[in-house]
């Protein structure tokens, strides 16, 4: 059932897993394993990057077609065992192996107990993420999905900070809670269409009395894992207690997998739902991009700042999802990327003074650039990138969302573009504290630059912010086809519904309340 | 009726049973006459008639063959239900086999109440009327009475014994009195022949009160909230083997005996016995969530555990369908193989100074001392939770889908968000395991008859999602069977 093609996604996404098993069979003593275990973690790693690579070359950006198609039998029945990946999906799992090898970089020294343990739930993470965004089968992502959630509960339990078992917990048992739900609607859509393919799917028409509940059912899972304001408060948790490499991973691309989901099921398979519920995304998306901005302005941690700064950035990616239009999803795909790379950026930046001082404090800091140009550079260049100046990579997604927003609601574009102002005050406030000034500090005395190991995990970050930031057409090119097909679905979609008489947007809510 | 014209009934159908009975009179006989210990013999002797029972259970037909004047039932509902209870009594058996020599219960009855317990079992499964079944629960409840006291040395397990005892006779008084209420507004104690009379003339209040009565004691044999009281005590007071055998076996025979009475008897009257038992699914998986988060003792929390999976069982069983049927199936097999797992997990909790240890507190950074057993047991964790991809997980999602295909969202909502409070204490055995730090380690190596049944459920549990069409299919097969 392979068309006569390699299972390339299997490849890709099991290769990792294929790793782990590697790893475990490596024998544990002492310091010599501990050192292999890195280079056998990082060879895999970077294998599967160049592996996935392929995906890339081989795909065909002219259709909106799901490529490199797999399915063979699973669960019985309906149930099968479907990959493939379309515009909205390939990138994320490029995203997700480029990230793997800097995380594994990351990890170098700062973890020096039960190194085997970490790489394995390293890489079995690796395995599911990836899975996620190749599932063309609702019961094999929700699979994906959810497994993601025991190696990253044990990397935050096991390896993190203060009060990890803390923030582990409420990780787990937060998306837990929503994503359970989501299992109801999965379900529900399968005894109504009779399967659980995706594709079959995406040409389904549900009943729009039952769109309602299942989009909010998917939302409840989304919205969390996004995170959205008011669920998002186990992100700065998470991120606080997690190891570096835990925050480059759950920032760059496990919050990602809720962007995802919205485009690959909650507006192509519920339009009229999604058009009833736009401006209730529209209002948490700004609350998210205001509220937590200005939270993130009065923080006193790096990372709790960073992190609230994530969910600022994700307020501007659901908003620019549902404006529905081309330059809004585009922009909300491209800003996920960008967010990706350079939230994981930071959070990389943050864990090398945190390995060399221990705290993470912004007190604690202050005038590195004396010590640390390297460094500051770096910093800068990321801080930018996060506020959104253009010419790197962040400017380009903030400023389509916020296109493709204005021409759909004039208020809503304008206070986001307040968030951006507010995102520049608590990103620059942040870099003059740590970086600028005089090195008073003590302690800071003997700080060192960056090393070699440091360099090589910042620099294909850097090099990626500023190409896409300058050259943003490889990216577009890939999603734009198939942007526009879910665009023209969604359209016509609510056109058959206006026409058969539905009321779309608020009005609709009356009816639906009233009809229930 | 014709068949009591024939006067020696067909007993091919009941030849599994036939075997135990005689087989564990045979292995009483040798402990009985040979002046030396037999328990060795007599445990090796019981698996190998449960061996033998599960190869004559396997080759009997799948289609419905009614014997013993139509009191007794073969069909392929029973024979899976069948093998799942001697799969779920040779491991509780092949579990105790060092640990009644080594906790001085070493006495050749027990491997023998369990066979006879084991009997009682498989006659309740392929019960089709009211007195082969009082039979059948009688016979499986008063071996396991003993069994819980076994220890007759312990306190705690004298007790538990007797509160099982007590509390077990209560039900079973109930039963009689829902089965004589049946008995006397329908004039038969056949299943088939009570369906068909309430068919053609409906329910009165007196058959209501009977079926109450009777799903009374039923819940009280799965252990469903509010009849649930006895399990934490009687979990935690007897010997551990014993423990694992009552969250397997037992329940299993009771179910598939719960499913028969409500599907054979009473199908007709669904909308009256449906209320109660969505009622018990949901207050089974509530309590099952919450009382479990404050639990310190392991076997109370898998008692707590129990209840809230007999509760996740029972929503098929709500849902009242071929695929509800299926679920409860397929949620019992798993729930069998994840059960002796920890039970063998729970099991290896051995110091050399203090003996069996059993405080969840105890576990403590177990992952550096036994790297292998604590990523065993916190799989199992994760998987009894219901966290994909183990097979704890397709348990839930076959049981659940039968509840929303029959409509039944409420149930599913408050089923599903039980779930991520019961994953609460799961989280926390795995807390315990992995994020605190060491406490002092247990008794290395795992004997080798835990490591057999540990291993073969562990593998199950994690690869479960790799081939799981197999065991969809004899489920579905076997709940075909039951719904025509």
């Amino acid at each position: 059932m392979l068309d006569g093609q390699f299972p390339i996604l299997s490849l890709v996404t099991f290769l990792p897993l294929l790793g782990a098993l590697l790893i475990l069979l490596v024998p544990s003593r002492a310091e010599v394993s501990d050192q292999n275990v890195r280079w056998a973690a990082l060879w895999v790693t970077c294998g599967t990057f160049l592996v996935s690579l392929i995906i890339w070359v081989r795909f065909d950006p002219s259709t909106a077609d799901f490529q490199m198609v797999e399915q063979a039998e699973w669960l019985g029945g309906a149930v099968t065992y479907h990959m493939g990946v379309d515009g909205i999906s390939m990138l994320f799992v490029i995203l997700t192996t480029f990230l793997m090898p800097l995380c594994i970089l990351a990890s170098w020294e700062s973890i020096q107990h039960r190194v085997k343990e970490y790489m394995i739930a390293f890489l079995v993470l690796e395995t599911l993420m990836i899975g996620v965004f190749c599932a063309l089968d609702l019961v094999l992502f929700y699979l994906f999905f959810e497994a993601g959630l025991i190696p990253m509960f044990l990397i935050i339990g096991v390896w993190g900070g203060a009060r990890r078992v803390y923030a582990s917990f409420k990780f787990f048992l937060y998306t837990f809670a929503g994503s359970v739900l989501m299992l109801l609607a999965i379900m529900a859509m399968y005894w109504q269409a009779g399967t659980t393919d995706i594709p079959t799917l995406l040409a389904y028409d549900f009943p729009y009395g039952m769109q309602y509940w299942l989009w909010l059912a998917f939302f409840a899972s989304f919205a969390v894992k996004m995170p959205m304001w008011p669920v998002h408060t186990w992100l700065p948790d998470a991120h606080v207690e997690a190891p570096t490499a835990g925050s480059v991973i759950l920032a760059g691309i496990l919050l990602k997998m809720g962007g995802y989901g919205f485009l690959r099921f909650s507006l192509p398979m519920f339009p009229i739902a999604s058009d009833l519920f736009a401006p209730l995304v529209f209002t948490l998306s700004i609350i998210a991009i205001v509220y937590t901005s200005l939270v993130a302005l009065v923080q006193e941690d790096i990372k709790k700042l960073i992190a609230y700064s994530s969910v600022a950035h994700m307020g501007f990616v659901t908003m620019g999802i549902f404006a529905m239009n081309e330059q809004g999803v585009q922009g909300g795909i491209f800003q996920m990327l960008s967010h990706g790379w350079v939230s994981g950026a930071l959070f990389l930046c943050v864990g090398v003074i945190y390995d060399r001082m221990h705290t993470r404090e912004i007190a604690a800091y202050g005038g590195l650039v004396q010590r640390m140009p390297l460094y500051a550079f770096a910093f800068m260049l990321f801080t930018m990138a996060n506020v959104g100046l253009p010419g790197t990579s962040g400017f380009v997604g903030e400023f389509l969302t916020i296109v493709g927003t204005f021409q759909v609601d004039t208020r809503v574009a304008s206070v986001a573009a307040l968030g951006v102002i507010l995102a520049a005050c608590y990103a620059l406030f942040l870099y003059r504290r740590v970086i600028f000034g005089e090195l008073e500090k003590e302690t800071l005395k003997n700080i060192m630059d960056l090393n070699r190991r440091e360099v090589l995990t910042l620099a294909p970050l850097v090099v990626t912010t500023i190409f896409f930031g300058v050259y943003p057409a490889p990216i577009m090119d890939v999603t734009a086809v198939s942007v526009e097909n879910l665009i023209a679905g969604y359209e016509e979609a609510l056109e058959t519904f206006t026409a058969a008489g539905g009321t779309t947007g608020f009005t609709n809510l009356a009816g639906l309340l009233g009809g229930q | 009726m014709e068949t009591a014209l024939v006067p020696v009934p067909d007993l091919n159908p009941a030849l599994a049973e036939i075997i135990l009975a005689v087989g564990a009179l045979g292995l009483l006989m040798l402990g009985a006459y040979t002046k030396a210990s037999t328990t060795r013999l007599a445990s090796i002797g019981a698996v190998l008639l449960f061996a033998v029972a599960a190869i004559v259970v396997i080759g009997q037909p799948d289609s419905r063959v009614l014997t013993f004047g139509g009191s007794f039932v073969t069909d392929g509902f029973g024979k899976f239900m069948k093998v799942l209870v001697l799969i779920g009594s040779a491991g509780a058996i092949v579990m105790s086999y060092n640990f009644i020599r080594r906790e001085n219960m070493d006495r050749f009855e027990f491997p023998v109440l369990i066979v006879l317990a084991t009997l009682g079992m498989l006659m309740m499964v392929s019960a089709n009327d009211l007195i082969s079944l009082y039979v059948g629960l009688e016979l499986q409840s008063l071996s396991l009475y003993i069994i819980a006291a076994f220890n007759r040395d312990s306190a705690r397990s004298t007790e538990a014994g007797l509160k099982y005892f007590v509390l077990g006779a209560l039900a079973s008084g109930m039963m009689l009195y829902g089965a004589s209420l049946v008995y006397g507004f329908t004039g038969t104690t056949n299943f088939d022949l009570i369906a068909g009379i309430i068919r053609t003339e409906g329910m009165s209040l007196g058959l209501i009160f009977g079926l109450v009565f009777i799903l009374a004691a039923l819940a009280f044999k799965v252990s469903a909230v509010p009849f649930h009281m006895w399990t934490p005590d009687v979990y935690e007071g007897a010997p551990t083997p014993v423990t694992a055998f009552f969250a397997s076996a037992p329940k299993i025979a009771a179910m598939a005996l719960f499913i028969r009475v409500m599907m054979g008897a009473f199908p007709d009257a669904s909308a009256e016995w449906r209320q109660i038992v969505v009622f018990i699914s949901i207050a089974s998986m509530l309590l099952g969530a919450f009382a479990a988060i404050g639990q310190t003792n392991i076997k109370r929390l898998m008692a707590y555990s129990s209840i809230g999976h007999m509760g996740y069982a029972l929503v098929g069983l709500a849902a009242g369908t071929e695929e509800g049927v299926r679920g409860i199936i397929i949620y019992l097999t798993i729930y069998l193989v994840m059960n002796l797992g920890v039970f063998c997990c729970i099991l290896a909790m051995r110091r050399k100074e203090e003996g069996m240890v059993e405080d969840i507190a105890d576990l403590a950074g177990l992952s550096r001392h036994q790297p292998v057993l604590a990523f065993l047991f916190s799989m199992l964790m994760f998987s009894l939770a219901g966290v994909p991809p183990l097979a704890g997980f397709f348990a839930k999602y076959f049981v659940f889908l039968s509840a929303i295909e029959a409509g039944l969202y409420t149930l599913a909502v408050i089923g599903v968000l039980s779930s991520v409070v019961g994953a609460f204490y799961y989280l926390r055995v795995v807390k315990v395991i992995y994020f605190d730090e060491p406490a002092q380690p247990f008794e290395a190596p795992l004997a080798s008859e835990l490591r057999v049944v540990l291993g073969a459920s562990s593998i199950v549990t994690l690869f479960f999602f790799v081939y799981p069409a197999p065991l969809i299919a004899l489920a579905q097969a076997a709940a075909g069977a039951l719904l025509p």
